[in-house]
Formats: structure tokens, sequence, C-alpha cells
């Protein structure tokens, strides 16, 4: 009968959509980086933020290892507190060094880890106990103002 | 005489504030075939809409088996819907479904039978209105009498105690519409079922009633069985059934004077 | 005399405006009130998924490529004067998968499945078929138009990632084997750009909303059209003009939304 030709159509309209979907899913999108499951937490606390958002990427070595989860203010200290998910495959030292890049010149922000040469590794739940906040360019254009107004006494 | 499937006592009804039926009174006693006739747009089609319960009176009420129609919740009126049947003017059949899925519509829809036995009652109803070999044709496929046919067949689709036919002979040729008027009177004996036929076609339908309401503005100005109408002296009913362009039917809509209009001034 | 006249107009149009919207609204409400049959018998659904979502197959996959074509070449240009063609990838997916997807595709929709939806409800109208499912105790609501309702709200997302796909893959056809953008690049620039919840889920948002508005809109015409072939054919261009701009209005207040800050 004419139904199931019918159906056939819209079987296969429904499986091209969902296929259009998870391409742009993993294909286009982001989403074959995040192993969900596969992570581990690790927090740093910065003085300065500058533009990091969550999701924002972790390299090192310019590689991706894992993504920013969440920014909030440390009312403690009054201090940038940043969470971050990490691949479980990437252990790193117990001294890295947490670095606010940006990539290019006006690019996104992300965060840079250096491994020291500890032979502890970060545990889930730790701190990056050295960190680099973001360059603020106002700063940065005020310091050399600055100096060169020093320099010319 | 037992009490009648469907009584009609005051009702009134009005668009707006524009008057449409005005304190009408029938009674549609069971197995009867009971013609509504007159003019078109004096109320007869607004009269069975009322009685399907699509429209409430603003006055009066209807009865059906007992129940009054516009005091029915949505249940009580599908339950009571389900025991109707309905032709509309021009069949009203479903154009996306083919003739046996039109007449198996509500048999799909309103009991669980196996799909078998599904076909064998549609088989048998397109066989009562002689239509049997066109279930695969699509609507569009069939002629004006053969679609009204098949729609008469989709009305009889759940063997309804009440059928009712809005203008069943518009617009059909002079063979079909002797057949079709023969079914409607075979279908209302053989399935015992009552019958109200809404038309204006005066000869086909007094050949085949049993009692007639004649309707003008509103309001009922004639009824008796077709011979008491054939030969009424009412001026109306003789204009109207035999078709005479005098009468107290005028000629001309009730416009400004003509030659007023024209600048002609006596 | 005049003035009089027009505003007593103006005031007839809004008060019939406002009066529409509710009805649209009580309209809406009953259909998802009566969507319990469009699931338990789902074959209906389908049926109309047929109707809605694979008859417009061709015009959003046709478009899609083309329109990803085009975001290949004029995005290629302009970039190319900054030094950053690389970015190309991301610059076409982003644009596809955030706002043209959705947005084309449902204002296709609206003009293919929409129209045809609203003419084929308002002729059933006009040839009484309504009016007869009603007698035969068959809602209407539950058994022609939240079938279809249900079809377009799951079609509609689907149609817009399909869109989105066709145009990403139009965009490598003209970026990549067409004018030489590194491949490599293309997609990784694409991939870091372009975020699975962020970008791909709200837009897969945006498009649900936007079939809900246009299959509503298309099913409410329908159904409230006059009777007549002037209705009917009104009513078809009302459902077009009406779902173009309000699924632009969404839009604008659902990226607002979405694409807030952060």
């Amino acid at each position: 009968m004419e139904r199931t030709t019918l159906d056939l159509w819209v079987g296969a309209f429904v499986v091209a959509g969902i296929a259009a979907l998870v391409v742009l899913a993993l294909k286009v999108g982001n989403l074959s980086t995040y192993n969900v499951s596969d992570t581990y937490q690790l927090q740093a606390h910065f003085t300065n933020v500058g533009g990091l958002k969550p999701t924002a990427s972790i390299r090192s070595a310019g590689v991706l290892v894992g993504r920013v989860t969440s920014i909030v203010l440390d009312t403690d200290r009054y201090e940038a507190k940043v969470t971050m998910s990490i691949d479980k495959r990437y252990q790193f030292p117990k001294d890295t060094f947490a670095n606010i890049l940006t990539s290019g010149l006006l690019g996104e922000q992300y965060i840079g880890l250096i491994p020291g040469g500890d032979d502890k590794m970060l545990q889930n739940g730790d701190e990056f106990k050295k960190t680099q906040s973001a360059v603020v360019l106002e700063d940065l254009i005020g310091k050399f103002l600055y100096n060169s107004a020093d320099s010319k006494k | 005489m037992s009490t009648p499937l469907v009584e009609v006592r005051d009702v009134n009804f009005a668009y707006d504030s524009r008057p449409i039926l005005k304190g009408i009174n029938m009674s549609f006693p069971k197995g009867k075939l009971i013609a509504i006739m007159g003019l078109s747009g004096c109320g007869k089609t607004t009269l069975l809409r009322h009685i399907g319960g699509v429209l409430k009176p603003t006055g009066g009420y209807v009865k059906v088996d007992g129940q009054v129609i516009h005091e029915l919740d949505r249940e009580g009126l599908y339950a009571l819907r389900r025991k109707m049947g309905m032709l509309f003017q021009f069949g009203a059949l479903f154009t996306d479904m083919t003739v046996f899925d039109n007449v198996a519509f509500q048999m799909r829809e309103h009991t669980d039978l196996p799909e078998e036995i599904i076909r064998d009652l549609v088989m048998m109803k397109l066989h009562a209105v002689g239509l049997y070999g066109t279930q695969d044709l699509m609507p569009g496929e069939l002629s004006g009498g053969m679609a009204r046919r098949v729609a008469l067949a989709r009305t009889i689709a759940l063997d309804p105690m009440l059928i009712m036919y809005d203008e069943p002979f518009a617009g059909l040729d002079p063979i079909s519409l002797t057949v079709v008027g023969e079914l409607i009177r075979k279908l209302n004996d053989a399935l015992g079922a009552t019958s109200i036929v809404v038309t204006h076609d005066v000869q086909e339908s007094l050949k085949i009633v049993d009692y007639v309401y004649f309707v003008a503005n509103g309001a009922i100005i004639a009824e008796g069985t077709a011979d008491d109408i054939r030969a009424s002296g009412e001026a109306f009913v003789k204009q109207f059934v035999h078709g005479e362009m005098d009468g107290p039917i005028p000629f001309h809509y009730p416009g400004n004077d003509f030659n007023t209009d024209l600048g002609v001034h006596a | 005399m005049a003035i009089v006249r027009s505003l007593r107009g103006i005031g007839n149009r809004v008060v019939n405006a406002v009066w529409r919207t509710g009805y649209g609204a009580r309209f809406f409400l009953m259909t998802l009130f009566y969507s319990g049959m469009s699931f338990r018998r789902f074959r209906l659904t389908v049926r109309e998924m047929f109707f809605s979502g694979v008859m417009s197959l061709i015009i959003i996959l046709v478009a899609g490529m083309f329109v990803g074509m085009v975001l290949g070449l004029q995005g290629y240009e302009t970039l190319k004067r900054y030094g950053s063609e690389s970015a190309l990838g991301s610059l076409v997916a982003l644009s596809l998968v955030r706002e043209l997807g959705p947005v084309l595709a449902a204002l296709l929709f609206a003009s293919r499945a929409g129209s045809a939806m609203t003419a084929e409800i308002g002729l059933m109208k006009a040839t009484e078929q309504i009016d007869a499912m009603e007698l035969m105790a068959v809602n209407p609501i539950a058994r022609v138009v939240a079938p279809r309702f249900w079809a377009g709200v799951i079609s509609m997302p689907l149609l817009a990632a399909l869109f989105s796909a066709m145009g990403v893959f139009g965009g490598y056809v003209v970026g990549v084997v067409l004018i030489g953008v590194d491949e490599g690049s293309f997609w990784s620039q694409m991939q870091s750009a372009v975020d699975f919840q962020h970008d791909v889920l709200n837009g897969v948002i945006k498009s649900f909303v936007f079939g809900v508005a246009v299959t509503v809109i298309a099913l409410f015409e329908g159904y409230d059209a006059p009777p007549t072939a002037e209705g009917v054919s009104g009513a078809t261009t009302r459902t077009v003009v009406q779902s173009s701009l309000v699924i632009l209005m969404l839009d604008f207040i659902l990226t607002a939304f979405m694409f807030r800050g952060d």
C-alpha cells in the first residue's frame, strides 16, 4: 500500500535530520572535544581574568586539554576563582603555572598551562598555586606612558 | 403515537441581531422521512445545525432522543452525534482520502473493529448505494452524483438512528436525482431510521417524504403530507410548488425604486 | 468627517486584531489540549510529516547549499582583507548554525509547508469537511489540526539542521575546494569557534520555537479563513506574511536572550 512508502520517506527524513544534527555537533561544533565523563576538576585564583569566559579553552603547549567551567568572584580574597575541567588523559605537576593568554593580538583569551618539575601530580579539586592574570591593555598602556614620563626626567 | 425522536420547541435564533429562526415548532416521529422545505436562506440549514448541536438556540430547545441538545456537555454531545448521520450539501467527502477510507472513517475513529471487518462493512455500505468497486478512487475522480452517494454511504456507516440531509439534490442531473431520492427512502426504511431532508427541490422530495414542513422567513407557514402540500391553497406554497414567477415572493430585490434611480420622473 | 471615519477604521482594525489574537491563543491551547491522539495514533502525525517535512526537503537542501556557497564567497572576500582567510570555516558555520539555518529554513518552511497547511484546512472548512467531521463526533482539532501541528514542530528543527549542514558543505565547497583555503584550518577554526551547547543547541531551540509559531499561524489562519475562494487565498497570504514577520521578531528576542553578554 501507499502507506509503507510514505513511512519510508518520513523515516529517511528523520534519519537525515538527526544525522545533520550529529554532523553539526561533532564535525562543525566542539562536542567531540568535550569528553564529558573523563575529566577532573582543577581550580585557580586570578587577580584579574580579563575577558576569559566559561567554555574558554585550556591549552598546554598549544594542545587543547580542557575547558573553563565556571568563573566566580571569591569574596574571601576578592579574586576570580576559575574552575576548569581537564581531560583525564593529561596529568600536571603540582607546580604548574596557569596563565591567562590571548590567541593573537585581539583574539579569544584562554588559559595556558606551563608544567613545572614537581613529582606530585595535581588531583581532582586541587588548585594551581602559581597563576598569572590576564594582561589588560589599559594597564599596559598606562605603564608604558608612566615609564616614558619617568625616563624623560 | 410514541414520543418523537426529535422535538423542536419554540426555537429562536439570531445571527448578531438578525433573526433567522422565529419560534419554530416541529416534531419528527421515529421511522418517518420528513422534509423541511423553503427558499434558499430561509433558515433550513440553520435548523439542521441546531439539531446537530453545532449552533445554540437563543430561545427554546431541541430535544433528540429525550435529551436537550444545548444542555449537553462535549462528551454527551459527541455520544449523541455518533447516533446521527448528516449528509452535507456537496457531500463534504474528505478529499485527501480514498472512497474506502471515507466510508471507513467513522468505524476507525469510533470502534475497535479489526480491519477485515471494517473492510466487509465498507463494501456492504458501498454496495447499498450501488458503488461497489469505487473504493480505491479519490473523491475528485467521482461525478457529483457518485460523490453524493459515497457521502451517503459514509453517513450510514454506523447505522445512525437519525439521518439529516442538507440539500441532497442540489446540483444533480435528473437521473442521479431520482437515484439519490430513491436511496434516501430505501435506506430510511431498511435502517428503521428517522430522516430529515432539507431541500428546495419540491417535485423530487414530494415523491418520497411522509410529511413536509414549509419554512419561510424563519417561521413555519405550512405543514402536512405530500398530498396536503400539493393541494395547498396557501399562496406562497402554490408559488413554490409550481415554480411560478409571480406570487408573494417578489422577483425584484427590495431596493430603491428603479425609476427614481434612472432619473425617470413620473 | 474623513478623519473620524479613518480613525474609526483604525480602531476597528485594532479591536479586530486583539480579538483574533485571543482567539488564536485559545486555538493554540485547544490544539495542545487535544494533542493526545497525535501521539496515540502516531501514524496521523507521520502522514503529515511527509507533507510538511519530506516535501520541503528539496527546497531546504538546495537553498542551504546555495546560502552556504554565498557565505563562503562573501566571507572569503571580506576576511581576505584582514588576512584571516583561515577563519572562513568559523564564519560560515557560526552564521549558519546561529542565525541563517533556523531563520531561513523557517521562512522557507512557512512559504512551502505553512501556506499549504492554511490552504488545505481552509478548503476543508469551505467544503464543510470540518463540519462533517464535527458532526461525526470526531474533534477536528484533535484529528486534523493537532497532527499537523506536531508534524511541523518535529520537522522544523530537522529541516533547520539539514539546512545548516548543507550550508556548511556549500561553504566548504566554495572555500576549500574552489578557492583553496586550507582544509585543516577551515575545520579546526570552525570547531574551536562553534560551541555545541551555546551555538548548536540554541539553534535547535530557535528552530523549534519557529516551528511552533509557523504551524500555529498556518493552522489558525486556515481554520479561521472565511469559507470562500477569496477567504482561503487571503488567509494563505496572511500566513506567509505573518509567519515571516513573527519569525524575524522572535529571532531578535531569542538572540537577545541567548547571546547576550557572556
